[in-house]
């Protein structure tokens, strides 16, 4: 098989998270999938195995046992070259405005499990001299808007500790990627109806972060679009944006 | 959700989910009028239902692989270019496929699908070893030609009127390269490429693109295309070295609709000159990529559009031997007369077949693509009726516009069709737009 580095991805049972497995697999890395109850991705695992002839592993994970992160990472054996966060739980805005306790349940996927789980990555990798850490954030964390600013805040502080971590970590031969991908046609936005030309597919978000990871990208918005309505939403202003239903 | 075939035409507002398991499929179903839909590329309303439109892409998984037999299990959302990503370079290619890679295995199950090479292979239907199908009450039933053979038969072909097809196994053939010897022959008119057919049922591929505007002495003029999978000793010492190697290929797309004048009878009728004259120059032997032979139209992602929001349509129907040549000459001679330009005709033989519902027979089959118009909507029923006189049939995975009176005429299986339908709540819980059309 090939001498490549491996690829751990958080989220292994994501559709996004899923789709990033592929693609590096697909170049010939060996892939680490991390899930809740990871025994029941063996189909996924297999699926890879066939296409691909790479090696793929399961391991258990949850972001939201903080406690646990070291030792999930001392299970591993091997330090993974390359780990991708694709964490992330989108929660009910209206439900979370009136129940603080799913509020916190999605504050704490978006933003406290993967701040700790990349945290203590970010170290062995520091540690080691090498590595890519790719967290998976969203436009949401942008700009908080009326309808998912619950969800968009714990991404906001995702960004900005995977902000951090890069310049951190910058001179110490770790790269971060912060991933912000608008719309994109997985299980987590079933049903509701989305517009086509802003909706990416998970394969692309696969390629992308492949891309970016390879060629030492900062930070990327997966489809280009997003980049200048991202903008535009961030510039409106307050006295203005405050009256708008975007 | 708007849904439409490969032609974009007729457009369809459905309800679909999209399962990933067994259980959500079986939660689909119990609200009828159920349709199984792979990768869209039938060009009608086969996999469309209004109420209930069942998205199998979810189920894209392979299951497992047997390097001794060629053997592949996966689930039926599989695409087919994926199967051949992950099995050429060990070797395996699909032994009979569709002119594009874009289809599931579930798709090519459920209209038995054929290739250039089916008076020699047969159909898909003919390398399946077995499949997992999901019945009306939700249970499933693993059917092969000797456990619910019956199930099994009827499924292919069956336009996924029988089921759900959850799973399959299939047989890949061993290939010593990824290249196609091609022979191309022109062939001045229908007389001499049917010669050419005929002398050539040794060629494990072959087809033939039709010139349709052609009239006169030069009706049915074309390029007739033989291939055979390269043995790796016949490459040269480049290809040689990595015999499953080929340049990987930039993507073209048609990203919006073509206004519809883009493809009138002259930008029609200058295709099928450029293209026959090229093809002359290009006559004899040559090393062709397994990408270029098989799925030419595949590099250009949404061609479909150049026809124009109002969409095209194909006209595919098979004749009998022994009335092919004249069937043919009056088809041709139809489409000529009533200066519709096809933009992609393509004749091919077929050899024996024997199954319940899958559309080749011993013989011809013509296809043609038109854009949708009134003129292009009759052209078709004279068409219909042509084949009808010559004892042809039609292929559902092609048809939108046919009536249930022409099916009828032209396949008396219809009747045992019904009856398999009305068993087991099958009709009641499986159907498509094109069923309900055809009264199937
Ligand atoms: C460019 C082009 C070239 C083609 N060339 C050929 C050719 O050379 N030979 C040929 O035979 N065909 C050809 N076709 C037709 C194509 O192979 C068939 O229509 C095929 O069925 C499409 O597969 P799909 O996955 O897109 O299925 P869909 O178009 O989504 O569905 C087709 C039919 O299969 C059924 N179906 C799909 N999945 C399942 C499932 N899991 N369980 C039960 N039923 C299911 C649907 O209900 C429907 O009736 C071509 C099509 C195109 C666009
Ligand atoms: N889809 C979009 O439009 C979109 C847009 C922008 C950003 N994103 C982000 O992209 C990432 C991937 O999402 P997706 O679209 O692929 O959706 P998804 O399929 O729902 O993936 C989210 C994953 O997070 C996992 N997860 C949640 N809580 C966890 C925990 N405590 N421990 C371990 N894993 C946990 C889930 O695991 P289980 O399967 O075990 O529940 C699930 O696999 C997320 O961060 C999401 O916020 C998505």
């Amino acid at each position: 098989m090939s001498n490549k580095g491996s690829v751990l991805i958080l989220g292994g049972r994501s559709d996004i998270g899923l789709a990033v497995a592929h693609q590096f697999a697909a170049s010939g890395h060996p892939i680490l999938l991390a899930a809740r109850n990871s025994q029941s991705l063996e189909a996924e695992k297999k699926d890879i195995e066939l296409r691909h002839g790479v090696n793929v592993s399961l391991h258990d994970f949850d972001a939201l046992d903080t406690a646990s992160h070291g030792a999930f990472v001392d299970g591993l054996g091997d330090l993974p070259e390359i780990a991708v966060c694709a964490v992330g739980v989108l929660g009910d805005q209206f439900e979370n405005e009136q129940n603080t306790e799913t509020a916190i349940e999605v504050m704490r996927a978006n933003y406290e499990g993967p701040a700790s789980i990349m945290g203590v990555l970010a170290n062995r990798f520091e540690e080691r001299g090498s590595g890519a850490l790719v967290g998976i954030s969203s436009v949401a964390g942008d700009r908080g808007r009326a309808s998912n600013y619950i969800y968009g805040s714990a991404k906001a502080g995702f960004t900005a500790f995977l902000s951090g971590l890069r310049n951190r970590l910058a001179k110490r031969g770790v790269h971060v990627v912060t991933v912000k991908p608008g719309f994109v046609a997985t299980k987590m936005v079933e049903g509701l109806d989305l517009p086509e030309k802003l909706t990416a597919d998970p394969k692309e978000l696969g390629e992308k972060i492949e891309a970016a990871v390879t060629r030492g990208k900062n930070v990327i918005y997966v489809k280009p679009i997003w980049a200048i309505v991202m903008m535009i939403i961030r510039n409106i202003p307050e006295m203005i944006f405050k009256k708008t239903s975007i | 959700m708007k849904l439409s075939g490969w032609g974009q035409f007729p457009r369809i507002d459905c309800h679909v989910t999209a399962p990933r398991t067994d259980a959500e499929v079986a939660a689909a179903l119990t609200k009828g009028h159920a349709i199984a839909r792979g990768n869209g590329r039938a060009y009608g309303d086969s996999a469309a239902s209004a109420q209930n439109t069942v998205d199998m892409r979810g189920f894209n998984r392979m299951i497992a692989f047997d390097d001794a037999t060629g053997q592949v299990v996966a689930e039926a959302g599989v695409l087919l270019g994926d199967v051949i990503n992950a099995f050429l370079p060990r070797g395996w290619f699909p032994p009979v496929t569709p002119g594009t890679k874009f289809v599931t295995i579930g798709g090519m199950i459920a209209a038995d699908v054929h290739g250039k090479n089916h008076h020699k292979h047969g159909t898909f239907g003919a390398f399946v070893d077995w499949i997992d199908v999901m019945g009306a009450d939700g249970t499933v039933q693993r059917c092969s030609p000797t456990e619910n053979a019956d199930l099994f038969a009827w499924t292919m072909g069956g336009m996924g009127l029988t089921g759900i097809i959850l799973r399959a196994a299939f047989r890949l053939s061993k290939v010593e390269s990824a290249w196609i010897k091609q022979t191309m022959i022109p062939a001045a008119n229908l007389d001499a490429a049917m010669d050419v057919f005929e002398a050539s049922g040794e060629a494990t591929y072959s087809v033939a693109w039709i010139d349709c505007l052609s009239a006169g002495d030069a009706l049915g003029r074309s390029l007739v295309m033989l291939g055979e999978h390269a043995p790796r000793d016949t490459l040269d010492l480049e290809k040689r070295r990595r015999p499953f190697d080929i340049a990987a290929k930039s993507k073209r797309s048609i990203p919006f609709n073509a206004p519809s004048f883009a493809l009138n009878s002259l930008t029609v009728r200058a295709f099928n000159a450029a293209y026959f004259y090229n093809g002359q120059r290009k006559a004899g032997d040559s090393f062709v990529d397994w990408d270029s032979y098989f799925y030419p139209l595949d590099a250009i992602l949404g061609w479909n559009r150049i026809y124009g929001r109002k969409g095209f349509m194909q006209f595919q129907c098979a004749l009998p031997l022994d009335s092919s040549k004249k069937g043919l000459e009056a088809l041709l001679r139809a489409t000529s007369v009533a200066g519709q330009g096809s933009f992609l005709a393509v004749l091919k033989r077929f050899g024996a077949q024997d199954s319940r519902f899958s559309f080749p027979m011993e013989g011809y089959t013509l296809a043609l693509d038109f854009p949708v118009n009134p003129e292009t909507l009759a052209l078709m029923k004279q068409l219909d009726q042509i084949t009808l006189d010559h004892g042809g049939r039609f292929y559902l995975a092609k048809d939108a516009r046919m009536t249930p009176e022409t099916l009828r005429s032209a396949d008396p299986r219809v009747d045992e069709f019904l009856n398999m339908r009305a068993a087991a709540g099958r009709a009641a819980t499986f159907s498509s737009a094109q069923s309900e059309r055809l009264k199937l």
